[in-house]
């Protein structure tokens, strides 16, 4: 189970979050077809890292971004939802 | 093929199991092949035997990066049913229940399907109609259907929890009699057995690294056992579809999940037929070694990893104990998992592709291996005429575009659908 560090609560376990979807997947109310139909469907999906939206829903219920390798689970970076993403 | 029956076992027994054959052969990869499959999965190898079998295409190579059967073929809880509402998928998964009924004769390899029953269990008025709506819908199809009561449950079901204190309280299920199970390994090693004997070259670890293309035309793959020509390639990698993909440009509308399973050990007899819940997302079953094999859940994040979360394993076990108490007395042998290739509306992916001559077989999510024999029956008519079976038409890539989706839970754009 990962080890996720909540910007507001600090490390919790795994069990107490919700993963949302990749970061580049949020859709906004202008999108473009060919950009709705990429962040609904025709994602990524990366074997590596990659930005995601995840939510600590059984704590303080915040959204966070966290940088997360899909391979080998290991997480270089949790941010609140409001703070600009490292590029 | 030297061929399996009665006369062979005892002829083995006499002999100490000296007179045996390989299964298949472990040909080198030749330089070009009319058809090249990249994925030695159930879906792969039963894709090559029909392109053998039914279209006489026998210039055709299975690639496959570790051992056959090593994926999600391998590691899934065998439940073979097709009690589906919508008729896209009952149409589907009907036709590949037909071909279960067949095919230990049809490969001479006993894959030891076992039509047991599956059983969705209701625990709510509301339940109970959808399970209603589905029995009519597959009934209308000439899919065999039953309504159980609560009297039926509990001659057929001693062990399940039927009491008003329960933690799910139920109220009647939904029986498929022709459901049932099937030994998962023996699925993949009958249609490399059956393929092989057909010319059909089975080559294991052989790992498709490339998909090269010339003026937008597939003209084979390179592999870390060296460059294969091919006219056509197919993709059929489960878990890794948008990875293979990639390597020819493509972006698809799948995820990858695990989801996985937990075996006890083994006892007597206690439950003889599938159990599955319409509100909570458990399933038992018994194996024929006796272990009760039992399933959850998917981890609901993406990864590659193949490693279970262990919360996991205790909330699919905690329902499972919550419909048999018993269970709560057995030991757990093992767990493992999967990467599933989720798709975004629940439903597979089975056709062309925008690169000419090149082929998709993917998101399967959860529920592929019950398809096994039509995911290959259709996928070899695809890669054989260039266009889909009536069957497969409906499981087309850009269904994501048009807007055509096949949603059986009506969940929207999301990989968690059941
Ligand atoms: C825990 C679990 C339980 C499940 N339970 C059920 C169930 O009860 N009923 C049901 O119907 N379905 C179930 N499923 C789903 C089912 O297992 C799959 O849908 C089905 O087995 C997919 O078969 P496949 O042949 O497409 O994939 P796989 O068997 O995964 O085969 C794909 C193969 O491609 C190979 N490969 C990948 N990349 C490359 C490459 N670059 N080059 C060469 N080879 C490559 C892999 O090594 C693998 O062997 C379950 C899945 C899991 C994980
Ligand atoms: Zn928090």
């Amino acid at each position: 189970m990962l080890l996720i560090a909540c910007p507001n609560c600090g490390p919790r376990a795994q069990a107490e979050f919700t993963f949302e979807r990749p970061l580049a997947s949020i859709v906004t109310p202008t999108e473009t077809l060919p950009d709705l139909i990429h962040k609904l469907f025709t994602r990524e999906n990366p074997r590596g890292p990659s930005w995601e939206l995840w939510r600590h829903t059984y704590g303080c219920a915040g959204w966070l971004k966290v940088h997360r390798d899909t391979h080998n689970h290991q997480i270089s970076a949790a941010l609140p939802v409001d703070m600009e993403t490292p590029s | 093929m030297q061929r399996y029956s009665a006369l062979s076992l005892l002829r083995g027994g006499l002999n100490g199991q000296k007179s045996w054959q390989r299964a298949w052969r472990d040909p080198a990869p030749k330089s070009h092949y009319d058809v090249i499959i990249i994925g030695g999965g159930g879906h792969g190898l039963a894709t090559a035997y029909y392109l053998a079998k039914v279209h006489g295409i026998r210039n055709v190579a299975v690639l496959e990066r570790g051992w056959i059967g090593g994926g999600n073929t391998g590691r899934n809880t065998t439940i073979v049913r097709s009690n589906y509402r919508q008729p896209a998928l009952h149409n589907l998964f009907e036709f590949s229940l037909k071909l279960w009924e067949g095919m230990s004769d049809d490969l001479n390899y006993n894959v030891m399907f076992s039509q047991r029953g599956a059983m969705f269990l209701g625990h709510s008025d509301s339940d109970m109609i959808r399970l209603a709506e589905r029995g009519d819908a597959m009934r209308a199809a000439g899919i065999d259907a039953e309504f159980m009561t609560m009297d039926q449950l509990r001659k057929k079901l001693p062990l399940l929890d039927l009491s008003d204190k329960a933690r799910y309280p139920i109220v009647g299920a939904l029986n498929q009699p022709r459901g049932g199970t099937a030994r998962h390994d023996a699925v993949a090693w009958g249609y490399a057995r059956a393929a092989d004997a057909l010319g059909v070259d089975v080559i294991q670890n052989c790992e498709v690294l490339g998909i090269d293309r010339v003026g937008g035309k597939v003209t084979g793959v390179q592999t870390t056992r060296g460059p294969i020509g091919a006219d056509r390639v197919g993709i059929c990698v489960a878990g890794n579809s948008g990875q293979v993909a990639a390597m020819a440009d493509l972006r698809l509308p799948i995820e990858s999940h695990l989801l996985q399973a937990f075996v006890s050990e083994p006892v007597k007899p206690m439950v003889d037929m599938v159990i599955m819940s319409q509100s909570i997302h458990a399933y038992v079953s018994q194996s024929d070694k006796g272990e009760i094999v039992m399933g959850g859940d998917p981890d609901l994040y993406p990864t590659y990893s193949q490693r279970g979360r262990p919360d996991r394993i205790e909330g699919v076990a905690g329902q499972c104990i919550a419909l048999f108490p018993a269970l709560s007395r057995l030991r757990m042998l093992r767990s493992w998992a999967g990467t599933t290739d989720m798709s975004f509306d629940g439903s597979p992916i089975i056709g062309t592709t925008p690169v000419e001559g090149l082929y998709l077989n993917g998101g399967w999510c959860y529920g592929g291996f019950k398809a096994t024999p039509a995911s290959g029956w259709t996928y070899a008519y695809t890669l054989a005429k260039g266009e889909p079976h009536a069957l497969n038409a409906p499981f087309s890539l850009d269904r994501f575009e048009t807007g055509a989706t096949i949603d059986e839970t009506g969940a929207g754009p999301m990989p968690h659908h059941r």
